[in-house]
C-alpha cells in the first residue's frame, strides 16, 4: 500500500471496532499516526454488545501492526473534555492533527412516538452532538497546522433518507450531513475539506443481531440472519443485504487523501444503489 | 365555509412572528387551536424572546376570527408539559387534526466557536423539541381515526448549509429526517407529515443586530439600517425580495393541513423565492 499519509496523523472515533477499527487500520496502512477514541462502558439503550476494553486493545494492535503509533483514548463522545484530551494528546505526540473520522454512533429501534427520551437523547447525544464536540475539539488543532485537512462524518442511507423505527436515528444523521455542509463553507478557506460516508446496512454487530432480524422480518418470531437477508437486500439495486466495514473504509480512505483534493461538501453513498431505488425527497 | 372547518390544530411557538399567524390562517379556515409558547427567551438568543402579552395578543387576533383557542405558557423542551398542554386541549375541543411543529430559535458562531450552552439549547428547542411535540400528539391523531396532517417547520437551512450557525443547520437538517422517517411509519393511518422550509422571513429571528452582523460584517453598525441590508438579503433570492412574509409560509401551512394536499406526504417544501435554483 502507498504511504499516501505518511507523516499525517488522524484521530478516530468509535474505533474499538466494526467500521471505526477498519478506518484506522486502513489509515494506518497508509502511513498515519492514529489517536483512537471509544467508549467501552454499557450503553444502557441499545440492544446489541457493547464495545469492550479487548477490543479497544485489538485495534490498537492492529494498527501498530502497520508499523505507526496509536494512542488510546477511553471516552464518551457526548464528553467534550475527552475528545479535548485525546486531541491534545495526539498534538502532545505528534505535534499535528490532519484527519478526522468522526464514526461513533449507535442506533436503536421504536416507532417514533414511542421512543423514549432515554433512547431519543442518547442517540441525538451520541450521533449529533458528539459529532459536533469531535469537530469543536479538532478543528483548532488542524487550523493550527495550516496544512489544511480532511473532516469525515459518518452519515448514513437515513442521513439523506427516512426509514421506519429510525426517527431519532434518522435525524441525527440528517443532522450530520446538515453539520457537514456548513463546516464544508466555514473551512474552504483554510483547505480544509468535510464530507460524509453514508452507508446502508453495514455487517457490524449494530445491524447483526436478533432484534434487528425482527424489525426486518415482523412475520417472524425468532427469525435468523439468513431469514432477515431478502429483506435487508429489498431496499437495494445490487444484489447485496449489507456492505462489508472494508467497502466504507475505501471511500474514508479517498476522502483522506489528497485523491480526493478538490471534493468537499460531498455525501458520498456506499449504499447499493438504494438512494437510486427510493430517491430523497 | 372554510377549508378545516370543524378541525383542531396544535400549534408550538404561537406567541408571535410564524406561529401566531399560522395560528389566524388556520382558525380563518375554521379550525380551533390549541397552543404553547415559551412565552421568554431562551439564554442562547440576542433577540427579544416572546411575552405573555404576545401570547394573549395572539389569543385576541385568534378570537377575532370566531374561533376558540386555548393557550399555556410551556417550553417544548419540557414533554410533559407539551403532553398535558396537548391533553386538555383534546379534552376541551373533542379532537386533534392538525400540529405545527413550529417553536424555534436562531444564533450566530462559527461551529468550532459554538458554546456547549448555545449548541443544546438549539439542538433541544429546534429539533428535541419538535419530536416532543410529535411524541405527545401522534397519539391524538391515531386514537382520532380520521388520518391527520403534520407539519414540521423546518427551514431552507434543513436543505442547504450556509456558514456561521451550524447548530441551527444541523437542527433543521434533523427536522427534516424526522419528518421522512414519520410519513413513513404514519402514512397507514392516513397521517400526513410534511415539512415547510422558508428563507428567511420578516420577523425578529432575522430582523436583529446580530443577524445584520453577518450578512454586513463591512459596515459599522448604525449603517446596517434595513435599506443598506434589503439588497444583501435579495441576492439570495432568485425573485428580487429580501424576505417572506410570515403569511406566506401560512398559506404552505394551509394546504397542507387541508385536503387539498390529501396526497402529500414526506416532502419538504421551500418558501424561498427561488433560492434554492439560484
Amino acid at each position: 500500500m502507498d504511504k499516501l499519509l505518511e507523516g499525517k496523523v488522524a484521530y478516530v472515533t468509535g474505533a474499538a471496532r466494526g467500521q471505526g477499527r477498519a478506518h484506522a487500520v486502513r489509515l494506518a496502512g497508509l502511513g498515519a499516526n492514529l489517536v483512537l477514541l471509544d467508549v467501552v462502558d454499557f450503553i444502557p439503550t441499545i440492544h446489541y454488545p457493547s464495545a469492550t476494553s479487548a477490543d479497544l486493545d485489538e485495534t490498537v494492535r492492529l494498527v501498530e501492526a502497520q508499523g505507526v503509533r496509536a494512542l488510546k483514548h477511553v471516552g464518551d463522545v457526548r464528553d467534550q473534555a475527552a475528545q479535548d484530551a485525546a486531541v491534545a494528546d495526539a498534538m502532545k505526540e505528534f505535534g499535528r492533527l490532519d484527519i478526522v473520522v468522526a464514526n461513533a454512533g449507535i442506533v436503536t429501534l421504536a416507532r417514533a412516538w414511542e421512543v423514549t427520551d432515554e433512547q431519543w437523547d442518547e442517540v441525538i447525544g451520541i450521533n449529533l452532538t458528539g459529532v459536533w464536540r469531535t469537530i469543536r475539539a479538532s478543528v483548532p488543532a488542524i487550523l493550527a497546522g495550516g496544512n489544511g485537512g480532511s473532516i469525515i462524518l459518518t452519515s448514513s442511507t437515513n442521513g439523506h433518507e427516512g426509514g421506519q423505527n429510525l426517527g431519532h436515528y434518522a435525524a441525527s444523521k440528517h443532522g450530520v450531513e446538515g453539520l457537514m455542509k456548513t463546516l464544508a463553507n466555514e473551512l474552504a478557506g483554510d483547505n480544509i475539506r468535510v464530507n460524509c460516508v453514508a452507508p446502508t446496512n453495514v455487517g457490524t454487530d449494530m445491524m447483526l443481531n436478533p432484534a434487528t432480524y425482527r424489525v426486518f422480518r415482523p412475520d417472524l418470531v425468532a427469525p435468523t440472519l439468513e431469514e432477515a437477508k431478502p429483506a435487508f437486500g429489498s431496499y437495494h439495486l445490487l444484489d447485496v443485504a449489507y456492505v462489508d466495514v472494508e467497502d466504507v473504509s475505501n471511500a474514508v480512505e479517498y476522502l483522506a487523501t489528497d485523491k480526493s483534493r478538490y471534493v468537499t461538501g460531498t455525501v458520498m453513498s456506499i449504499d447499493c444503489g438504494l438512494s437510486v431505488k427510493y430517491p430523497a425527497g | 365555509m372554510g377549508k378545516l372547518d370543524g378541525k383542531v390544530a396544535y400549534i408550538t411557538g404561537i406567541a408571535r412572528g410564524q406561529g401566531r399567524s399560522h395560528a389566524i390562517e388556520l382558525a380563518k379556515e375554521g379550525a380551533d387551536i390549541i397552543g404553547i409558547d415559551l412565552a421568554a427567551a431562551p439564554a442562547a438568543i440576542n433577540y427579544p424572546g416572546a411575552t405573555e402579552a404576545d401570547l394573549a395578543e395572539t389569543v385576541r387576533l385568534v378570537e377575532e376570527t370566531g374561533r376558540r383557542i386555548v393557550v399555556t405558557k410551556a417550553d417544548v423542551r419540557d414533554y410533559a408539559a407539551q403532553k398535558a398542554a396537548v391533553d386538555a386541549g383534546v379534552a376541551e375541543f373533542g379532537r386533534l387534526d392538525i400540529v405545527v411543529a413550529n417553536a424555534g430559535i436562531f444564533t450566530v458562531a462559527p461551529a468550532h466557536e459554538l458554546s456547549e450552552e448555545v449548541w443544546d439549547e438549539v439542538i433541544e428547542i429546534n429539533l428535541t423539541g419538535v419530536w416532543k411535540t410529535c411524541k405527545a400528539t401522534i397519539p391524538h391523531l391515531k386514537a382520532g381515526g380520521r388520518g391527520g396532517s403534520i407539519i414540521l417547520t423546518s427551514s431552507i437551512s434543513g436543505i442547504k448549509a450556509d456558514p456561521n450557525f451550524a447548530h441551527y443547520i444541523a437542527s433543521k437538517h434533523g427536522v427534516s429526517g424526522l419528518m421522512k422517517a414519520l410519513a413513513l411509519e404514519l402514512a397507514d393511518d392516513n397521517i400526513r407529515v410534511n415539512t415547510v422550509n422558508p428563507t428567511n422571513v420578516n420577523t425578529p429571528m432575522i430582523r436583529n443586530e446580530s443577524t445584520y452582523a453577518l450578512f454586513a460584517p463591512d459596515l459599522a453598525p448604525e449603517d446596517r439600517t434595513e435599506e443598506a441590508l434589503a439588497p444583501r438579503f435579495s441576492s439570495l433570492h432568485a425573485m428580487d425580495i429580501p424576505w417572506v412574509e410570515v403569511e406566506d409560509v401560512s398559506s404552505a401551512v394551509v394546504w397542507l393541513a387541508s385536503d387539498g394536499a390529501r396526497f402529500v406526504t414526506g416532502v419538504q417544501l421551500p418558501i424561498d423565492g427561488g433560492r434554492l435554483v439560484l
